[in-house]
């Protein structure tokens, strides 16, 4: 996959005009080829199991984006779905962010309209491989916008296939991050563009994509705070230009109104505070604007005098709005900053503060060997592809890098933003490795053509000049390359972008053709360091689609072991939501941890009382609290919520790792914000959660213990829980107030009924049966084994 | 010795089933075929004349010995009967499949009891009345001693014929005629739990009575004294089948019902004692004919239309009402309060109004949606003492606004019209000036 790159890199060196037309022809035609790759390398999950929707936001994303198919985008917008969060209810239309649901629904329209009846569901599966593929040509455009095409190609053809990029747009993985990511590239690349063309058309469409971006994703902030920062960046390094206002200031201001349109974020737009750098760099960037305007006006003494003037008054007002904007902002709980946010700024805000976010797994810090497993290679590349960007520091060049350290940064703090840093690893890593074969092919075709033509050879060169050399000629060769396409579309450049490059174009090969035949690498080291490239990317090809295959592909509600008798398949979480859809009332209320939620509503089409939206606090700690309360207060608490089934996912038989009660300790906190009775401590043996001999009783009369392990010691009469690998503490109880109804073949999924409030209320005659009420342990223990 | 009988009874209980079955079905909440089972044959005719005034009521009886071999309550998953009366306070086993445990689904099944011990209740007896919620003193010798408020006798005994007239305050229970004459009552006592919102004291112990054995000295205080003592309860379950428990089998006996009191202590001598009166209105109250309540025909819609729509927007103007007939013994008749209560409710209630009633039956009221969207309920909690419980439920959601509903030209909101087209036609202009006056 390295050549295409490097010849069409090396076609374009070549400056022959049917040369270029060929080099063109190819370049669309590798383009071709790495959207293909990004698609099918993206089909491992299909093709080993089935083409179904992944994991949990999946499934919500899909039911909105069969409602908004069956009753169109006005249904869809004021839609006020009362089947999750029962009895609140949730607005579905205001709160979702609905660029992949529209996107789908367009896809899956036009698909109909054409008269191809493809239904909604594949359509969404297939959604995020056809983005991805988006996704690579817009790198392409915005690495070509850099460091031109060559390094283009590289970049895409890293993005087609890194690991990162490929766990969260796998088929079936119809998550908003799909297409998030394509936007954010894209919108990127249109502000580059805009950047290098001073163009307006190109400044309203990257306000049009940002909209795009905005619909599609949360992660828009991240736009909307790496360009100020790159703007203040130029400014302060001195590469304040017209183009720069150009490529800033409408973004801001059609974005920001476009942004408002968008119902979940509406107002936030201009009142939170993720939102407030763009508009103090807008304001920054008018004064500076004012300034250069002034400049040119006056005499230099005169500008002097004024400048003192502005500066003055300016600083006056400057300390006003701030101030101000301290005030408002000191005056939110919050300091106006959204939880998530917050815990970007610091990552130990959430766990200090908010359990629920803090609980997410995509929300912890990622761990040293992830970035290894998520990109690989391109983690040693990286620092290469930075040096490059340094030679020459372009205004491109440079977002580059910001981009690439901002998201480096983020993606330390939260293991779901690796997907931000992905994008940005493959650009310079696409550039670096251009870079590193246009220097190396350039030296050997040097060397071919000093062994025809015999002249004297410049033997000089040794291994320690090589990098000099190298950057030198990378130097010189990117310059080569940018007036190369200066001349091939001048029309499309405005005068001044067009004087500015022919500027560099001619200072350099002054120098250059002397420089040019000092800085050639020796043939053996080039070809060398060719095959080591190559190499190199082989390894990455391989790891990328080991990765594609085996660890990115589960679609977690199927699961798959490999043990020496065979493949086993569990489909447990199929069985129980096919059982709740066929066994229960339609306006059932099924209580699971919220997890679940989304799964319940999208498979068993039952009403839940919390899902994976966790807009509501309180109500997920009302259900924390209840599976952490003992069985009466549990009924109780459920009952209040006409909650009729209660499931819970158990993986002590098949040593399914992430099952409820591993996940207890996060019901267990989150209940206990909001409701101080329920302790942490009084669960912890020594500060860990156990559930054997030596957990508290506490925690082995809490409801979630009773519906994981009723029943559990019979499956292998010792009550052995293979997740946390010993025997389980109270292994004979009877359930009071809930009835198991329904346990699937691997008992991973269990549902139980609570029970109707007793018809009738019992004398106290019998001393034994008041005697069992006050202390369930002191009866258990009396009436050791009640199943014999 | 009950034997040769078998045969022809059950031929005539499965015909009176049906028969009654098919009565029953007319529309009244309960059936007519009552067991009732008996440790001597001998009680058929001691308590002939309260047999006979359930008979009069249209009821068929069936006679069974509590130790039969046969004895079932259901075949083929249909019970064969709709009411029990448990006449056999000293049988320690019934016969045949029937059990503590049969009895108790039978009545969670909803069907009802009377269930009348004496001083020699078995443990059965006991088990089953504790399980609805009545406590008989332990003491198996103790009966309920009065020394007070006896009744007069011909030889003086030892007060343990107790003249009750400790009746509960409900004209559902007990009927609209007050019983004038005491109670004559000679049994064991019991006491319920006062938590135990489910049974109610029908008829209580004087504050002077105590339950003892009335044939040895008092060596220790008495567990159960005074007006805690409970001789008559009634219990309605959850489900609102309702059962009598009475600690006194001669309570029921003719001899009871025919003969006249007098209370010690009182100047009055009544002809005949209060019992007969007494065990008519509690076995009409237990078998469903008084005090049943239903509601139907839950209906509601927004002012000015009648269908019933799916979903609610705040804000909205809606009506509700229900129709609630009360079972009179014959027929349905519109059931009138002024206490019913209709809750908007979403965990807690949102709206709580009184429903007004037109005196026919119909109940309704009209309110505004409150500003709050959600999952809400329509539900009405209606339990007064005696009638079976009313609990209605109906989920309706409530969604916000629109995004086309919301208000348009708010008068407000002007200068911010005027503001952004003032700008929109500077801008204009200035661009007009800017590119054409060179």
């Amino acid at each position: 996959m390295a050549e295409p790159g490097s010849s069409t890199a090396a076609a374009g060196d070549g400056g022959g005009r049917l040369r270029n037309a060929f080099g063109g022809v190819l370049c669309a035609f590798t383009l071709l080829l790495i959207g293909v790759l990004a698609f099918s390398i993206r089909l491992f999950s299909v093709i080993k199991y089935e083409s179904v929707i992944h994991e949990f936001d999946p499934y919500f994303n899909f039911r909105v984006t069969q409602f908004l198919s069956k009753n169109g985008i006005y249904e869809f917008w004021n839609w006020f779905d009362d089947r999750t969060w029962y009895p609140l209810g949730r607005v579905i239309g205001g709160t979702v962010y609905p660029g992949l649901t529209l996107t789908a629904g367009t896809l899956w329209w036009l698909l109909n309209s054409l008269n191809i009846p493809l239904s909604v569901e594949t359509v969404c599966v297939f959604t995020a491989p056809i983005f991805s593929a988006n996704a690579s040509w817009a790198t392409y455009l915005l690495t070509k916008e850099a460091k031109g095409t060559g390094a283009g190609l590289m970049a895409a053809t890293i993005l087609a296939m890194v690991p990162s990029y490929i766990s969260r747009s796998v088929a079936g993985s119809y998550d908003n991050e799909a297409v998030a990511i394509f936007a954010l590239i894209f919108t990127f690349y249109l502000y580059v563009k805009t950047l290098n063309t001073g163009s307006l058309f190109y400044a309203t469409l990257n306000a049009l994509s940002y909209f795009y971006m905005v619909c599609s994703w949360g992660g828009y902030t991240f736009i909307i705070n790496l360009i100020p920062m790159h703007v203040l960046l130029c400014i302060v390094t001195g590469r304040y230009s017209s183009r720069l206002y150009i490529a800033f200031a409408p973004l801001v201001i059609l974005g920001t109104l476009l942004a408002a349109l968008v119902p979940v974020v509406g107002f936030n737009a201009v009142m939170t505070s993720e939102h407030f750098a763009s508009f103090l760099v807008f304001i920054i960037l008018h004064v500076v604007a004012l300034v250069y305007y002034i400049k040119g006006l006056l005499t230099p003494r005169l500008f002097k005098v004024a400048m003192t003037l502005v500066i003055s008054v300016g600083l006056a007002v400057c300390f006003a709005v701030v101030a101000i904007l301290i005030a408002l902002v000191a005056s939110s709980p919050t300091k106006g900053w959204s939880g998530r946010s917050l815990s970007l700024l610091d990552p130990t805000y959430a766990s200090k503060y908010i359990p629920i976010i803090a609980s997410v797994s995509e929300h912890q810090p990622p761990t040293w060997p992830s970035y290894f497993m998520d990109i690989n290679v391109l983690a040693f590349l990286i620092p290469a592809g930075i040096i490059s960007c340094f030679l020459p520091l372009s205004d491109a060049s440079s977002f580059m890098v910001l981009y690439l350290v901002t998201a480096a940064y983020f993606s330390g703090v939260m293991v779901r933003l690796m997907l931000v840093l992905a994008p940005a690893a493959c650009i310079l890593s696409g550039i670096a490795l251009s870079e590193a074969f246009n220097v190396l092919t350039r030296s050997i075709k040097c060397q071919l053509a000093k062994l025809f033509d015999d002249s004297p050879a410049a033997s000089g060169d040794s291994s320690a000049e090589s990098s000099s050399a190298s950057t030198a000629s990378t130097n010189s060769a990117k310059n080569e390359n940018r007036s190369e396409k200066t001349k091939t579309i001048p029309k499309e450049k405005p005068s001044k972008n067009r004087k500015k490059e022919r500027e560099v174009a001619e200072s350099v090969p002054v120098k250059h053709k002397k420089e040019k035949k000092l800085l050639v690498l020796p043939m053996e080291a080039s070809a060398m360091g060719i095959l080591l490239l190559i190499v190199l990317g082989g390894f990455y090809v391989v790891h990328c689609v080991w990765a594609a295959a085996e660890a990115y592909s589960a679609p977690s509600i199927v699961l798959t072991s490999r043990s020496h008798d065979g493949l086993h398949v569990f489909d447990d979480f199929r069985e129980a939501y096919a059982w709740l859809s066929h066994n229960t009332d339609v306006d059932d209320k099924v209580a699971s941890w919220w997890d679940y939620g989304y799964q319940t509503t999208a498979m068993a089409n039952r009403t839940v009382i919390v899902d994976n939206n966790t807009w509501n606090n309180t109500h997920i700690a009302t259900v924390g609290t209840a599976m952490s309360s003992p069985e009466k207060v549990a009924w109780e608490i459920f009952n209040s919520l006409d909650v009729k089934y209660v499931l819970v996912v158990f993986g002590g038989l098949v040593g399914y790792p992430s099952d409820d009660i591993n996940k207890f300790l996060w019901m267990v906190r989150i209940g206990g914000g909001v409701f101080p009775h329920i302790k942490e401590p009084d669960y912890l043996r020594d500060g860990n959660y156990r559930v054997d001999a030596q957990a508290t009783p506490t925690m082995l009369n809490c409801l979630m213990y009773k519906l994981c392990y009723y029943r559990f010691v019979e499956t292998d009469g010792k009550g052995f829980d293979r997740v946390r690998g010993y025997e389980i503490g109270k292994k004979h109880f009877k359930l009071t107030h809930f009835e198991e109804v329904f346990t699937t073949h691997h008992w991973m999924v269990r549902i139980y009924k609570l029970k109707p409030q007793k018809n009738r209320v019992r004398g106290k005659l019998k001393k034994l049966k008041s005697g069992s009420k006050t202390s369930s342990t002191i009866a258990a223990g009396r009436n050791k084994n009640p199943w014999q | 010795m009950a034997a040769p009988r078998h045969l022809p009874l059950l031929l005539l209980i499965l015909l009176v089933g049906f028969a009654s079955a098919d009565e029953g079905g007319e529309g009244g909440p309960r059936g007519r075929r009552l067991l009732v089972l008996v440790d001597d044959l001998a009680v058929r005719s001691s308590h002939s004349a309260f047999f006979g005034s359930l008979q009069a009521r249209g009821f068929d009886l069936d006679f069974r010995l509590a130790d039969d071999p046969k004895l079932s309550l259901h075949r083929y998953g249909q019970y064969l009967y709709d009411g029990l009366v448990l006449f056999a306070p000293s049988t320690p086993r019934f016969g045949g499949s029937l059990d503590q445990n049969a009895v108790l689904e039978f009545i969670d099944a909803g069907h009802d009891m009377i269930l009348a011990a004496d001083s020699s209740a078995s443990d059965l007896i006991r088990g089953i009345a504790a399980e609805c919620g009545v406590d008989f003193d332990e003491d198996p010798e103790a009966m309920v001693i009065d020394h007070i408020n006896y009744a007069v006798t011909d030889a003086e005994g030892d007060h343990t014929l107790i003249a009750g007239d400790d009746l509960i305050q409900s004209d559902v229970i007990l009927g609209k005629e007050k019983i004038e004459a005491p109670v004559s009552f000679r049994g064991i006592g019991h006491s319920v739990n006062p938590s135990n919102s489910l049974v109610l004291k029908v008829l209580s112990a004087s504050p002077s009575a105590y339950s003892a054995n009335p044939k040895t000295k008092l060596a220790s205080p008495p567990s159960l004294t005074g007006s805690a003592i409970s001789l008559v309860s009634v219990m309605q379950a959850r489900n609102n089948a309702r059962v009598l428990v009475s600690g006194s089998l001669d309570l029921f006996s003719n001899r009871f019902l025919k003969s006249g009191i007098e209370k010690a202590g009182s100047k009055m001598r009544y002809e005949k004692a209060g019992n007969e009166q007494f065990v008519t209105e509690t076995s009409k109250w237990v078998f469903h004919e008084r005090g049943h309540l239903k509601a139907v025909n839950v209906k509601h819609n927004k002012v000015g239309e009648t269908n019933e729509p799916g979903m609610y927007r705040i804000n909205d103007d809606l009506e509700y009402s229900v129709e609630i007939y009360e079972w009179s013994g014959t027929s349905w008749k519109p059931y009138v309060a002024d206490d019913v209560q209709v809750q908007f409710y979403m965990m807690s209630p949102y709206v709580l109004k009184t429903l007004s009633t037109d005196n026919k039956g119909v109940f309704s009221t009209s309110f505004k949606v409150p500003d709050v969207y959600g999952v809400f309920q329509f539900k009405v909690e209606y339990q007064r003492l005696g009638y079976t419980g009313l609990s209605l439920s109906k989920q309706i959601p409530v969604r916000p606004y629109k995004h086309n509903e919301y208000e348009r030209f708010i008068t407000s909101a002007y200068p911010y019209y005027a503001a952004s087209f003032s700008t929109m036609g500077a801008f204009f202009i200035f661009s007009f000036v800017y590119l054409y006056h060179k």
